[in-house]
């Protein structure tokens, strides 16, 4: 008789391997990774089912310590081997993690496409606006005017927004948090399990060598409070020290304002509700900046569709051969002649 | 009935037809007159009617170039007969001419004394204009040296659908059923065949399937009851007596490579996950594979190139067997990929379907100029397994094997085939894939002394673990690792070490592939012809000529690229001069030169057109006056 015993209940250590962690002291990457184990004991993750998936860059590093499965690929691709993993078995839980170079530079074509057939998988963005391994020159998602060892004058381009884009290539999960809001990410991170899709996560991440503080504005201690916003699926959208300012459509157009309540008539009434599932709303607060706006941190959109595995699933189950699976019996449909032996 | 100048309508019953061992039979149109389609129907009823035969569709690459434009024209040709047939032929008995273009373009293949079956109604002073005649040729004395069949095939096709009360334009897309009624009379085909075919492919539009029958029908008839100026009657190929007993299909190299390479998947045990990105002249393996889910296949059009092969090695790296497919332009953006593959070591067949470059190059032209890329063309020490077919129905085996190999060694392995043999057709003594040796994968499941890099003492092949294996958890990657642990390692001798055994790994395999053999000749003695690939058909023949005459020559042709068979060495050693017929300017030529220090000499053909047998025969001929 087989006795089904629960497996044990892991802890953080269980997800840590014996590799040395080899990030710069102070780096953002070690409190993700403290973040992302707790994640795996707080979803009752099994070691061998999860498989972490990585291109290159620091953030690429992220696999050797775990101690799952781990596959370190080449630079940008990383959508692409866990679309090829997840094709082969759909079962195993994966997860990607990328940068911001990594991710919208040289991935970004990957980056699109996997958002769009929406695999089910989690892809974690570690966006510190630079190229930190190849010592700091400036990355997609630099502000314009970026000075850096190739653009000692400063930057020209301008940024890409990660979640906009995230939004904009159909990704139905997408999600933003902080390297230094250590309760924030693992709330974040287990939504982004438990979604049956590609669930997105940008998370702000500081690099202390090649762009130290480059966050502050709204990650640093005294900024939280009015310069952040933390959404929740059907609250207010508050925020500021005793959650007085809130976001509210403007009348006449499709854009939003920040308002007080208790000036100009507002009243909490007055102030948006966060709905995960408005495509809009959700691409209004993905595109909000300071100092004007408060940076949007949470569950910014979520609205599970089929995942392209299981679409796949749907598509092959239509094929109906007259052979089943006998390749010899295939080979002799048609037109074949018998020639026959020599008397 | 409109005036044929070349006919006249009381047959003379009596007369016989030509009798000829084999033929070779070109028709030409324009893109949008069906000749792939003709040819493809003429080519089953070659089969059926017991030949062997060879085929060549030579298209443009414009879906639908202007019409009447000599670039426009596309072609097929079929070489059947009694006899072995190794090639589609040099020099065409009939040549099939739908337009002024195709004559203009085609004329030059045409063997002295040839037949011309040509559309006079399309020879218009306006279409005469585009193919860039000065004077009408059925008119001026330019065709004077061939048997001209001139026929209005497009009233003749209009008059034998009218019934089925067509447009004009629908009517007239009718005229190549015609035309193969006639040509189907030339050679004493059955039609039955091409009826069925007709009837299944137009099933939603009877009226269009039942205007094609009676299209071919009539041209068919016109063929009976008529008879040419010169009392021709038609050609008389005998069927053929040399081929093995058994049962036989048509195969093109695209259908036998996405057959083989399913059935080697099977044989390993394993599930196909083939991820490609859509390439002339390589997509139509993709197209084959997408049809076959019933037999453990899953296709994946990824968004590029680079990322079909990062997804079919990370199939791999899940247990699948991961397989990529492209052309020179697409295999060369795979090549991080590739190397990553090298470097974790993971199974992995990556198929190139050749075609003419540098760039974009003659994308439907055919070529074999990307062996250095197959062999050399990674960054860093990153060898891996080449293999080449030589025709399409060799692409079955090439394929099985390709399989055996990334499995059993963990290693990419390189299938090199071409625009020629993808496309061409040839008669195929089916395998009985039961009877093949299974070749089944065993993952990795045992904890005991595991690490990703243990290696098979005999392969030097590592331990395949995939993920979802309890207490197998690891990690690997593009950067290297210990020899002795799999963690990462940056410490130089382990690098030395490391790279040692990756190419000893692959050399190994030189001493499981089958020894060199010699396809024609004897294994010693005066001139070798050493080839690979496609050209193995025109090389095989004409050594063969040769030897009939009595000349010392041998034909080796490879199908292991890399690494090379162990005794080809020593077997090159023994002859006197090694001549190497490629369609590139001579990159085996350089691989065996630099492995072997053998004088090999070259023969190089890069104009997107197969070898034929008399160039060849020139080529050789030369060497042994000089």
């Amino acid at each position: 008789m087989n006795v089904l015993t629960p497996p044990e209940k892991l802890t953080v250590k269980d997800f840590a391997t014996d590799q040395e962690v080899r990030w710069c002291p102070g780096c953002g990457d070690y409190a993700i990774l403290k973040a992302v184990q707790k994640t795996l004991v707080d979803i009752d993750a099994r070691p061998e089912s999860t498989v972490f998936i990585s291109g290159i860059g620091c953030a690429a590093r992220f696999p050797y310590y775990m101690e799952t499965y781990g596959f370190h690929t080449i630079h940008g691709r990383a959508p692409a081997f866990a679309t090829g993993v997840k094709l082969a078995n759909p079962e195993l839980d994966v997860w990607v993690v990328s940068g911001d170079g990594d991710a919208l530079s040289i991935g970004g074509n990957h980056l699109i496409h996997m958002l769009r057939r929406n695999v089910n998988l989690q892809f974690l963005l570690f966006n510190n606006e630079i190229y930190g391994l190849t010592k700091g020159q400036y990355s997609p998602t630099s502000r314009a005017g970026t000075r850096s060892p190739s653009t000692p004058l400063g930057s020209v381009d301008n940024p890409i927004s990660a979640t906009q884009l995230a939004l904009a290539s159909g990704g139905r999960f997408v999600a933003r948090s902080i390297d230094n809001q250590i309760k924030h990410m693992p709330v974040v991170l287990a939504r982004a399990h438990a979604h049956i899709g590609t669930s997105f996560v940008e998370i702000f991440q500081n690099c202390i060598v090649y762009n130290d503080g480059v966050f502050n504005e709204f990650t640093a201690k005294d900024k939280v409070a009015n310069q952040q916003i933390a959404v929740e699926h059907g609250q207010p959208l508050l925020f500021g020290a005793g959650k007085q300012k809130g976001l509210h459509i403007k009348p006449d157009s499709l854009e939003i304002e920040v308002v007080t309540i208790g000036e100009n008539g507002i009243v909490e009434d007055d102030i948006l509700l966060h709905d995960e599932k408005n495509k809009v709303l959700a691409t209004l607060l993905a595109g909000m900046q300071g100092p004007y706006f408060p940076v949007a941190i949470g569950v910014l959109y979520c609205d599970t569709a089929p995942s392209y595995e299981q679409e796949v699933q749907v598509v092959l189950d239509k094929s109906t051969s007259k052979t089943g699976s006998d390749l010899n019996a295939l080979l002799r449909i048609g037109h074949t002649w018998q020639v026959d032996v020599k008397s | 009935m409109p005036t044929n100048t070349a006919l006249k309508t009381s047959p003379n019953k009596d007369a016989p037809r030509q009798a000829l061992d084999s033929a070779v039979v070109r028709f030409a149109g324009d893109s949008g007159d069906g000749m792939q389609v003709t040819g493809g129907q003429f080519t089953l009823s070659a089969a059926l009617a017991g030949n062997n035969l060879a085929t060549f569709p030579d298209f443009p690459a414009e879906i639908r170039a202007p019409v009447g434009t000599t670039f426009g024209v596309s072609s097929f040709q079929i070489n059947f007969g009694s006899s072995v047939i190794k090639t589609s032929g040099d020099d065409f008995d009939l040549l099939v001419a739908m337009n002024p273009a195709a004559l203009f373009v085609e004329l030059k293949g045409l063997k002295q004394g040839g037949v011309i079956i040509v559309d006079k109604g399309s020879f218009s002073e306006r279409n005469l204009r585009k193919a860039g005649y000065e004077s009408n040729p059925l008119e001026d004395l330019s065709l004077g040296d061939f048997r001209v069949i001139e026929l209005d095939i497009s009233q003749l096709t209009l008059d034998a659908v009218k019934e089925h009360g067509l447009s004009n334009k629908e009517a007239l897309r009718c005229k190549n059923f015609w035309t193969l009624g006639y040509v189907y009379w030339m050679f004493a085909h059955k039609r039955k065949e091409t009826i069925d075919y007709l009837r299944s492919k137009f099933a939603s539009r009877p009226d269009i399937a039942e205007a094609n029958v009676s299209a071919l029908n009539a041209g068919h008839a016109l063929g009976e009851t008529s008879e040419t100026a010169d009392g021709f009657q038609g050609f008389a190929i005998p069927q053929s007596e040399q081929a093995e007993p058994g049962l036989y299909r048509t195969v093109m190299g695209s259908e036998a490579l996405a057959w083989g390479l399913t059935a080697g998947a099977q044989l390993a045990g394993l599930r196909m996950t083939f991820c490609s990105y859509p390439i002339t002249p390589a997509s139509s393996v993709l197209h084959q594979l997408s049809n076959m889910a019933d037999y453990n296949v899953s296709t994946f059009q990824a968004e590029d190139e680079i990322a079909a092969a990062c997804a079919a090695i990370g199939a791999s790296y899940a247990g699948n067997l991961g397989v990529t497919s492209s052309s020179g332009p697409g295999i060369a953006l795979k090549g991080e990929a590739i190397g990553l593959a090298v470097a974790i070591e993971v199974p992995l067949v990556v198929v190139n379907t050749q075609r003419a470059g540098p760039s974009t190059g003659l994308p439907t032209k055919t070529e074999q100029s990307d062996l250095y890329q197959a062999v050399y063309g990674r960054n860093a020490d990153s060898p891996l397994v080449v293999l080449a077919a030589r025709s399409p129905a060799h692409c079955f085996e090439v394929a099985v094997e390709a399989v055996r190999l990334a499995t059993k060694y963990m290693t990419p392995v390189m299938l090199l085939s071409d625009g020629y043999i993808g496309n061409a057709a040839e008669p195929w003594l089916i395998p009985d894939i039961d009877a093949i040796e299974p070749f089944p994968v065993n993952f990795r499941t045992d904890p005991e002394g595991f690490h990703p890099f243990i290696r098979d003492e005999s392969t030097l092949a590592r331990a395949w673990a995939i993920p979802g294996t309890p207490k197998l958890m690891h990690r690997i990657g593009g950067i290297e690792k210990d020899y002795n642990s799999g963690h990462i390692s940056y410490d130089p001798e382990n690098h030395q070490k490391m790279t040692d055994t990756r190419a000893a790994k692959i050399n190994g395999i030189a001493h499981d592939i089958a020894p060199q053999v010699v396809d024609a000749g004897p294994d010693s003695g005066s001139i070798a012809v050493v080839g690979w690939g496609s050209t193995y058909g025109s090389i095989n023949r004409a050594v063969s000529n040769f030897l009939d005459k009595g000349e010392a020559i041998s034909h080796i042709h490879l199908t292991n690229i890399w690494p090379l068979p162990a005794n080809l060495g020593k077997l090159l050693a023994r002859f006197d001069k090694v001549l190497v017929p490629e369609m590139n300017n001579g990159q085996l030529l350089t691989v065996l030169r630099s492995e072997f220090l053998v004088p090999a000499k070259g023969i190089n053909k890069v104009n997107g057109q197969p070898f034929k047998i008399r160039e060849l025969e020139q080529a050789i001929s030369a060497v042994m006056e000089g």
